[in-house]
Formats: structure tokens, sequence, C-alpha cells
């Protein structure tokens, strides 16, 4: 509902000069000058988190700071209720909320204003509720402990509030606990205990992060209503399309400092810091499709592009023209079929439910194919049945046009190879005593190793070959022999999942299928990854089967998709035409929702 | 006890990352490397104590003051002095001498049982996680049942029928410890083998014999060198327990349940008799709990 | 891994939220899981009586020999004759079978056979006998949990050095033998402080040291369980709203993490009360108590069979009651097992 141009008070600036209609009228509500935030460890070692951060809140405004992890922008958002922790240290030459000196308030002082004047929402509210209440109990908390002693009054407010955010039959929901809610409701009653005691300010940090789609547009719905009435929001978010939808104004932070600020409108659209347009070329979107989305995946191509001038098989620098490809695309032999997959699980209440229905698909070799889904959608059930790893009840599986989900265990063992996987969370896909090379060598050893009775000359040799592969593997994925050395728990996030994609490449594959292969790393750590996946992809000739829940990075990888709900395949096709002329009313408001959240970015 | 890192700040406290990515926190906590540095005093101080039992063990005449028999004429149930560390027993015998001679024996009682009761543990729990629907069932089951067998009990039915003896001794203590260890192999081979690493070694395509070998049993049975040293102590503790109870080594013998079993008649005027060899049975049990979770702690850290 | 159960309803939602509401609580019958539950522990009571029918049938040596010496206090083969009454009457010349059968319609009836060496049925030498011990025991329960909570609430998850100090207490306590808690116990405050009496017989005054010594190493390891749990809660981003409601750190300790970290305070309970129950055996010993204790020490020397495996059967009992109790508390603290189970 609400887009940039409406909302945005064009006057506030930051730092926001005292003038200006809206500004002058009254005082911000939050005041921050520089503030400091230090962390000592338990051995007495102290590191500086927040850097002078400066912040200006109004009423009825929506100031947001972005940033990744480790950006500082959770810090400083806590300062503003006081619970950076006991170890922590914060100092600033201002620092007033609803015109309190922050910096001297005592616990109780600080007790009567959480929940009552600040407001606080977390991410995900299946973590963020007590899982062991009712729901309506944690929002009746909020009240009790702001002065609401009666039992029966309290009800009633609790029903009045969960009506408030939109909760249908609030009476059934107050009695229930956030596991038996959906992530929508859940959130929604998060945000009710909140803002239960109509706080003039609300922090929210994260709060639609892990939603799907739909409801995040929803969250954010409820949020701005808020911010219409009058209240002030002060969010926290790693994503744009999010800041783009709620924010007037925009911070963004990097290591602590603040790198960059302005009204929502100039950020996102005119960013001057190269920070700023580094995170916002990192976005994969339609728009970014057959790009690199990195400075470096851009001069690596430039590079390949010249050096290989004579090579017939690579496109020119940044694959060019994404229609191209697709024109073969009947041409082209599919590597992996599925027909007619079919998967049902035996529910706790005994009664069995279809996880997948009747889904089909084709990946052709070199190219990728999405699978986009909301959670629940039955896109990993989808596949752990293309890897081998579930029986469909029905339909089947072909590798290379050969029975594949029809073969004994054993059988599918000698192929396992030619399907290789990247999961979400590489670490705990890692032996946890193997270093990165031991890591690659057992992938390309496929059990034809010189055994024990080999001679020792052999099995060094043998060895040495092998460990000239793994670093051969490495470099192709953008790690060093000194990365392979390290316990993969001494790697970044990024480096890990390179690792694990080196692994998916040792056997050389005929299909690698990446199941939320990016979802857990940050923008621009996400963008390297990607853009690594389309380079394998434009020199090796990977097929890639990629599974995500998120619009954007499908829309920039795909070349077909496959969208899924409720265990059907809903719609299904070349993945510009799914995006620009949706058929399937879910995608239909899937893309709605996507379009809403990013219209006020680029 | 242990150098468990204590109360880290929810919020990470990464800073200054600029261009990097910050390290994601593993679930087995900070990687600590040069372990060694960071070794608490309490592990210290153990390790000493641990060192000193060995010497006991195989050299008790290293740290013995007299011979565990000789009886000292006139001074029956002296007081610990000077000449007499730990006193004297009811026939003057030098009770300190008495109980490094008697560290062999606990020890091999407490080493004997948590070998039995580890042994058990580790085939029965391994077998009910990796041997199919039917093996866990049947194997869950007799574990819940000797559940309901007090290790205590267990052993006191074991000596009402053979009759008091070491072996029943070391067989009875090391059978009622085995369910609770059991439980905890299972949990962790199940843990292992639904790993994510598991998973992938599958999805690599690797023999079932490999993986098992390289992976499940490695990971799962590494934190068992732990749980054998606690077991130790457990056991011993166990063991003397029966002995109080008059259920262990018969009492010539200066093996420490022996020693309770000796002094239990003279609690009220010679309470050495019986708080010096419980001292020697509790500090030995705190060892090897202290040892046993560093031990522990060491392999997570290292993950 | 969790696939979300929305299960539609057939209630229209209002076109604000798409998403439905799950109506009422799932029907998973709470009799269906009671029964369950009844029928385990049948399966152990049943498993726990065959197992201490094998021991008894299975012993070395000739049971009504080993009966006749026990009760003349001699040791010398026995004439046919003289047996003949005996196997007449314990049935130890019936089929193993037939003697299974018998033993398991005598339980049914509440009858646990004869003693050996006194002659009575065995439920009346351990009906005798059990009240004190059941109080002990249950006693000792109470007092652990009430310091392992008290702990708990004032040292879990403060400074570094008090948490690092009682978390060693508890290792410590937990690792304390009850033979020589309840010594020290005795010789400190009723040898030389005189407070509590030597012998403790059945009264109030005697109870005060017995289920001290009982209950403080299962305080200790109660704490160790309860405090990892405490700690880890302490760090769930639901504790951080909470305080962010405006509820003080107390609050939170005492509302929010509590409840949770009595989770797995209350499985180790159920595993350990079998334990505790024969630990009072020590401590009935050590601070000559009257209870069971003295009669399965007595038993257990006069290699009473009958009467040791009606201890056992009796320990399995209310091991089994207790895990009931337990597995009950279990649903009322997290209520979210009642529909995963």
């Amino acid at each position: 509902m609400t887009t940039l141009t409406d909302t945005a008070t064009p006057l506030l600036t930051d730092p926001a000069p005292e003038g200006g209609a809206a500004g002058a009228a009254s005082r911000p509500l939050v005041e921050v000058e520089n503030l400091n935030v230090w962390f000592s460890d338990a051995h007495g070692r102290r590191s500086h988190v927040v850097h002078d951060v400066s912040v200006q809140i109004h009423a009825g405004e929506c100031v947001a700071i972005i940033g990744e992890s480790g950006s500082g922008k959770s810090v400083t958002a806590r300062t503003l209720i006081g619970l950076t922790g006991p170890n922590s240290h914060v100092r600033a030459d201002t620092a007033t909320a609803l015109g309190r000196d922050i910096q001297t308030l005592r616990d109780t002082d600080w007790r009567s204003i959480r929940g009552k004047d600040i407001g606080f929402i977390l991410q995900d509210a299946l973590v963020s509720l007590d899982p062991l209440r009712t729901v309506g109990a944690e929002i009746g908390e909020s009240l009790r402990l702001h002065g609401v002693r009666d039992r029966a009054e309290r009800a009633a407010r609790v029903e009045q509030l969960l009506a408030e955010v939109g909760v249908p039959e609030p009476h059934l929901v107050a009695g229930q606990r956030p596991d038996q809610l959906s992530g929508g409701l859940r959130q929604r009653a998060l945000i009710a205990s909140a803002i239960a005691n109509h706080p003039s300010l609300v922090v929210a940090d994260e709060p639609t992060t892990a939603l799907d789609v739909t409801v995040q547009a929803q969250v954010l719905d409820l949020l701005a209503q808020r911010k219409a009435d009058g209240t002030a929001i002060l969010l926290i978010s790693h994503d744009f399309s999010v800041v783009g939808r709620l924010a007037d104004r925009v911070l963004v932070m990097q290591g602590g400092w603040i790198v960059e600020s302005g009204t929502a409108a100039e950020v996102l659209e005119n960013p001057q810091h190269p920070y700023t347009r580094q995170l916002l070329d990192a976005v994969p979107s339609g728009h970014t499709k057959g790009e690199y989305l990195t400075e470096e995946g851009r001069a690596r191509a430039a590079a390949r592009a010249t050096t290989a001038g004579t090579s017939q098989r690579t496109a020119p620098a940044g694959v060019g023209n994404p229609a191209e490809p697709k024109d073969e695309a009947s041409q082209v032999p599919a590597v992996l079929s599925a027909r007619g997959l079919t998967k049902s699980y035996r529910g706790p209440d005994g009664r069995d439910r279809t996880v997948v229905r009747d889904v089909s698909f084709d990946v052709h070799a070199g190219r990728t194919l999405g699978i986009v889904g909301e959670s629940g959608s039955g896109k990993s059930t989808t596949a752990s049945m293309a890897l081998g790893f579930i029986a469909p009840d029905a339909g089947t599986v072909l590798l290379d046009g050969a029975p594949w989900s029809e073969l004994s265990l054993a059988g599918r063992r000698s192929r396992r190879r030619e399907v290789t996987v990247v999961y979400q969370d590489p670490l705990s896909s890692f032996d946890p005593r193997w270093s990165g090379e031991r890591i690659l060598t057992d992938a390309l050893d496929a059990g034809t190793a010189p055994g024990v009775f080999a001679s020792s000359r052999a099995r060094r040799a043998h060895r040495q070959e092998q460990s000239e592969r793994a670093a051969q593997l490495a470099r192709l994925v953008g790690l060093t022999p000194e990365h392979l050395a390290k316990h993969p728990l001494r790697l970044s996030g990024g480096q890990r999942q390179r690792l694990s994609i080196a692994r998916a490449l040792a056997p050389e594959p005929k299909v690698v299928v990446l199941d939320e292969a990016v979802s857990a790393l940050d923008v621009s750590v996400q963008a390297q990854v990607l853009d690594l996946l389309t380079e394998l992809q434009e020199t090796l000739g990977t097929t890639y089967l990629f599974i995500s829940h998120d619009l954007g990075v499908i829309h920039h990888m795909s070349d077909e998709i496959l969208v899924m709900k409720d265990g059907v395949a809903v719609e299904h096709g070349d993945a510009d035409r799914v995006f620009e002329q949706p058929e399937h009313h879910y995608t239909q408001a899937l893309l709605g929702s996507l379009q809403a959240l990013s219209t006020t970015v680029r | 006890m242990t150098a468990q890192p204590q109360s880290q700040p929810r919020i990470p406290a990464d800073a200054g990352t600029t261009g990097g990515v910050p390290a994601a926190p593993h679930p087995a906590g900070p990687v600590q490397s040069a372990t060694w540095r960071r070794v608490p005093v309490t592990v210290w101080i153990a390790g000493v104590f641990a060192g000193l039992l060995l010497l006991a063990a195989f050299a008790p005449g290293v740290l013995a003051t007299h011979d565990p028999r000789a009886i000292t004429l006139g001074s029956p149930l002296a007081a610990p002095s000077w000449e007499h560390w730990f006193g004297t027993d009811q026939s003057g015998r030098d009770l300190y001498s008495r109980i490094v001679h008697g560290t062999t024996q606990s020890l091999l009682i407490g080493l004997g049982s948590a070998a039995v009761g580890v042994g058990l543990a580790v085939v029965f729990g391994s077998w009910a996680a990796l041997g199919g629907r039917w093996a866990d069932a049947v194997i869950g089951r007799a574990i819940e049942v000797l559940f309901a067998f007090p290790i205590l009990l267990l052993a006191m039915v074991f000596i009402a029928v053979y009759g008091p003896s070491v072996q029943t001794l070391i067989l009875a203590v090391g059978l009622g410890i085995a369910p609770g260890y059991a439980r905890m192999v299972r949990a962790q081979v199940m843990s292992v083998r639904r790993s994510g690493y598991v998973q992938a070694a599958q999805a690599l395509g690797h023999h079932p014999g490999r993986v098992l070998a390289q992976h499940i049993l490695p990971n799962a049975l590494r934190p068992l060198l732990a749980v054998l040293t606690l077991g130790i102590g457990q056991s011993i503790v166990w063991a003397s327990g029966l002995a109080f109870l008059g259920f262990g080594v018969a009492p010539p013998s200066p093996e420490w349940g022996a020693l309770l079993e000796a002094g239990r008649p003279y609690i009220i005027e010679a309470w050495w008799l019986e708080i010096i060899p419980g001292l020697a049975v509790l500090a030995t049990a705190l060892t090897a709990t202290v040892l046993g979770k560093f031990v522990e702690s060491t392999l997570e850290g290292e993950r | 891994m969790s696939v979300t159960t929305e299960t539609l309803t057939t209630a229209p939602a209002q076109p604000s939220s798409p998403e439905p509401v799950r109506r009422g609580r799932p029907v998973t019958s709470t009799a269906a899981l009671i029964g369950k539950k009844v029928l385990g522990a049948l399966f152990v009571i049943w498993a726990a009586a065959s197992i201490t029918f094998l021991i008894q049938s299975l012993l070395p040596g000739d049971r009504a020999t080993l009966l006749l010496n026990q009760q003349t206090g001699q040791v010398q083969e026995r004439s046919a004759e003289e047996l003949a009454p005996i196997n007449e009457q314990f049935g130890f010349d019936d089929p193993l079978l037939v003697q299974y059968v018998t033993f398991l319609g005598g339980l049914l009836r509440g009858d646990l056979g004869i003693s050996y060496t006194l002659y009575q049925p065995v439920t009346t030498v351990i009906g005798d006998q059990i009240v004190p011990t059941l109080v002990l025991t249950f006693t000792a329960l109470a007092v652990a949990w009430a310091l392992a909570i008290v702990l708990l609430l004032l040292t879990a998850r403060r400074a570094p050095w008090v948490s690092r100090i009682f978390s060693g207490l508890e290792s410590a306590a937990a690792a304390l033998p009850q033979y020589w808690l309840g010594i020290i116990l005795l010789v400190v405050f009723s040898l030389w402080l005189g407070l509590f009496p030597v012998v403790s017989g059945s009264g109030t005054a005697g109870l005060v040291l017995p289920a001290l010594t009982l209950g403080i190493p299962l305080a200790g390891f109660l704490a160790q369980v309860m405090r990892a749990e405490f700690e880890r809660t302490m760090d769930e981003p639901f504790v951080l709203t909470a305080r962010a409601r405006g509820m003080s750190d107390g609050g939170v300790r005492l509302r929010h993490v509590l409840r949770h970290s009595l989770l797995p305070g209350l499985s180790l309970t159920g595993w350990a009360v079998g334990a505790q129950f024969s630990a009072a055996v020590i401590a009935e010993n050590v601070f000559a108590r009257p209870g069971l204790g003295r009669v399965l020490v007595t038993a257990v020397n006069g290699r009473d069979l009958p009467v040791v495996c009606g201890v056992v059967m009796l320990v399995a009992l209310v091991y089994v009651i207790t895990n009931l109790i337990v597995d009950t508390a279990y649903i009322l603290v997290d209520p979210r097992l009642k529909e995963a189970a």
C-alpha cells in the first residue's frame, strides 16, 4: 500500500536539521549522537562494535538501519531498549529516547519504559515467543507488567489486540502456542505483544526475516499502519526490498560505522558510498539475469573473454544475452527427468498427507531449472526424490534417460556420483574431524584407491595425484591451498559454501542439486557464490537443479522455473515468461508481493 | 569446573569485518587454539592426583610410609598424627599405608566395572542405533527394564545368588551402569548417522561400510573416552557403597571398600577410619569426573 | 526439516489474512496416550517379574537344600525325605513353566511368595518396613528439588566466577558417595554438635540427616542437568523478547527460563528414583533407621531370594509409578509433547 513517494518526508535529511515543516513541529522521539558500543569477552578483551553512530527518529517516521551480519545494526537497536547485555559498554554524546537520557536509566526505570513506551519485535516468532506458553499468555504478560492486573480485562484486551493486528478468530488464537500457528499468525502475535501498550516507538529487528514472501508483505503492511497512526519505527534489516517498502530514511552500516545516510529514495536510487552500491548491485533479480553481481565476477568474466578469444564454447563476457540459450531448449537432452512424482507421509494424526503430488520436470544439460516455493511447498522433498534419497510413492525419475528412482539402493549407489548436492548449511555436511583437503580428496575417491595391500609407492603416487586434483578443484571455486589446509570451522560462510561446491563438482556430476544453497548467506557473499555458480556453468557447462524460496535468486539463476505450492507444481515454464506473464493466480500473488516489496528498489 | 566459555553475549562481537565475512559461531563453541594453555587449575590438580593414584597402584612402596600389615602395638585407633598421617586402625596398622596399598585393587574394580559397563553400552547402543527398527525396539525396551533395576539392588541380587566376590562386584556394577551409557551411545550414534556429513558421504555414493568406518564410528565413539573416565569414578563409588554394606572384598584386604567395612564399627570413636578411605573414593571419583569432562570439552573444542 | 502443518479450516478466513487458523486442540486423545504409557509400565513390571523369577529358579544349587540349611543354620547334604515336604510346599519339583504361571498368578493376587528365613509371606515382611523407606525416599527427592531450584535461580548465568564455583560444587556434590556424606553429617551434627539423634528412629528429627544424605548428591545431579538447560534457555530470543516487554531479570528466570529447565530435571528424576530408593538402604544403615534397608541386607546375607526379589519388584513398581507421574508432569510443563506423542 505504501510506496515511497507517498510517505517519504523529503524534508528530513540526515543529519536532520531543525527546520522543515514536519521536523520543526516536534522534537525527535529519539536523539542519539555519536553512539559507541564495546563488548568485552571472558578474557577482558574489548572489541569496538559500534562507532560514532548518530540517529534521530520522529513520531510517525520509520528510520531503517541496513547492513550485513556483524555490521553492528542490531547492537545499535538494542541500546535503545537498554538490552545490549552485561558484557557491553555503551557511551554516547547524547542518547535520549522519549525525552529521557538513556545513559542514566537504572534497571527499574528501563522496565517501566520497555514494552510501554518502546516496543521491540524480533525475527521469527517461533523462537521469539516462549514456545511453552500460549500467545495469549505472552501478550497478556506485556499488559500485566504495565498495570493491567485484572485477568478478565487482560483476556479481553488480548483478543482486541490480536484483532487489531489482523488475526482472524482471536479468541481461538489466544489459546494456541506459537508452534500451533502459521508463520504469519505467530509473527502477528509477536507484534501484538510488542505493541500491547501502544508504545510511541517500535524497534523492529529483522521483523520479516525467515517469513514467506506473501507473509512478509502482510507484516510490513501492519507496520506501515502503525506508522500511519503516528508510531515511530526503527527498522533493522539486511533486505533492501523490506527497507524500501517501509523506511523514510535509511542508514547504511558496515563494520560498526554508518557509511551512508539519507532519505530512502536517495540511498536506494542514488547510492553514493561504494559499499551501498556494492550491496545494491549484489541483490539478484530478474534485472540482473545473465549478469555478474560482483565487481570481481565481472572482471573475471572480462579476463576470460580476452584470453579465451579463440575458444568456441564460452560466450562473451557476462553471458550476454540470456535469451540466447533458450532457443536450444528443445534440442538439449534432458539429463534428469521427473515424471508424476508423488510422495505422502503419515501425519501425527494418523492421516496421510501428500507433500508432493504429480510433479514432472526436465533438467537440460548445461542449464538451470529453478524450483521455487514457500515453506511447506514440497520443494525440498522433490529435491530429495531427484537425489534418490527418498523413493517416490508414484512416478519416476530418469537420469540420463535411464531409470534412477527405480534402481535398488546398491544400483543407485554406483551412479550416485552423477547427481551431487550442495546444502544450505555446509558446515554440518563436513565431517568435523576433516580438513578441507581431506573432504575434497574423499569426494574425488570413488572407492578405486589402491588398497592397503598395494605397494606404498602406488599409494603415495595416488595420494599425490588426489591432492593435486583437490588443489585444482579449490582453484576452480576460488579457494587457495591455505584454505584447504584449514578446518572448515575456521573458514568464513562463503568459503565453506565454496568448499561445498567444490565437493559437489569433484565427481564430475551430470547434475548439481543446490538446495537453498545461498539462503543463509549475507547478500554480498551470496552474490559472490551466485557469480561462482554462473561462472562454473559458463566455463564447465554444469547443470543445476536450483531450489530456493527466494524469487529474486531463482529468477536470476534459472532458465526454466517450476513454481510449487502445497506439493503441486502450479506453474512451469521459461523463467522470463513465468515472471513476466504468470498464468497461475498463486504465481501472480507471489510475484505481486515481491513487486510490492521491490518496486522502490531500482 | 572445566573452562567452558562463560556467558557469551548474544550479539556477535565480531566488529570490523569489512570486506570479509564473519564466521558464524559453530554450535560446538569457539575454536580454541593452543588448548593446553587454557587448562584450568582444577584439571591440573586432578592430573597430579591421577599421577599419584597410578604411582600408588603400580609402586605402592614408593608412597607408603609403613608396612600396611605391620601392627603397631599399643596404638590401636590412634588419631591422625605426624607418625601416622591418617591414624591407625583397630589393630594399630597405619591407615595411610593401607590406603596406598589398596589403590591397585580399588582401581581395578573401577576400571573393570567401567570396562564391562561401557563395553556393553557400546555394543548394544550401537546395535540399537544401526541395527534397524527391531533391534532398536528390543534393545530400547531392555534398557528401559534395566532402568527399573537400580545398580545397588542389581548388585545385591547378584551377590545373593553368587555370594560376594570381586568378579560379582565388577559384573554387577558394570551391568548396573550399562543401561545409562547404552542410551547415551545410542543417541550419539543416531545423531551421527543422521548428520549432514553422513548424508553427504552417501550422496557421493560411498559404500555403507566405508561410511560406517570413516564417519559414523569415529565420530560417535570418540566421546567415549570421556564416558569411560566418568564410568570409572562412578563404579568406584558404587563398589565402595556395596562394600560399606558388607558386600565387598573381605576386610583383611586394604581395598578401600574393605577398609570402609572394617572401620564401620568404630565410627563413633575413630571417625577417620570411615572418613579418610571415603575421601580417597571421593577424590578418585572427582578426579575421574574432572578429567573426563576436560577430555570431553577438548574433543568438542576440536570440532 | 519441519513441514508446517497448516490444516485448512472450513471457516472462511478474514480477507486481511489468507492464512487459516487451526481450530481447537488436536484430537490426539489423551486417553490413548495414557493407555500407551500404562501398557509400557505393565511391560516393565512383567519383565522385572520374569527376571526375578528366572534368578530364583536358575539359582546355582538345590533350592530346597539351601532353604533348609538357612533355616537350621547348618550346611550339609539333605536326604530326599527331608527335602520332599519343602519341594511339595514351594512347588520346586514342578516344571519350570508351571512354576512361572503359579508365580505370575500369585503376583496378580499380590502374593510374592514366602521368605526362606522368616517363613512369613514376603508381602508381610516388606509391608511392615515399607513406610519409613518410602517417606525417606520422597522426602529426599523433595529436598533435592528444592536445593537444585534455589541454587539454579540464584547462581545460574550470573557473574562468571559465581557460575563457575557453583557448577564446580554441583559436580562435587554429584560425586559424593552417600555413605560418606552420611557419616560426615552424623559425626558433625549428631556427635559433635548434638543437634540430631545418633540413632534416627522414625521421628521427624531423625529424618533430617538421612534426607540430606540422599538429597544433596541428587541435588548436585539435578542442578547440573538443569543448569545446562537453564543457561541455554537464557540465550533464547524469547528471553530477550520478555525483557523487552519490561520484565525483570528475576521475573524472566522464574516465569520463563525455569520452566524450560525443569524438563531435563524431570527426566532425571524418573531415572533416579530407583537409585534413590536403593540408596535409602545405605542411609538407613548409617543412621540406624528402620526400613527396608535392614530387611534387604539381612536377606542378601541370608540368600533369602524371595525377599530380595520382592524388594526388586517393589522398586520396579515404584519406578514405574514415578515415571508415569513424571510423564504427566512433563506434558504439563511442555504441552507440545502432547501432540508429538
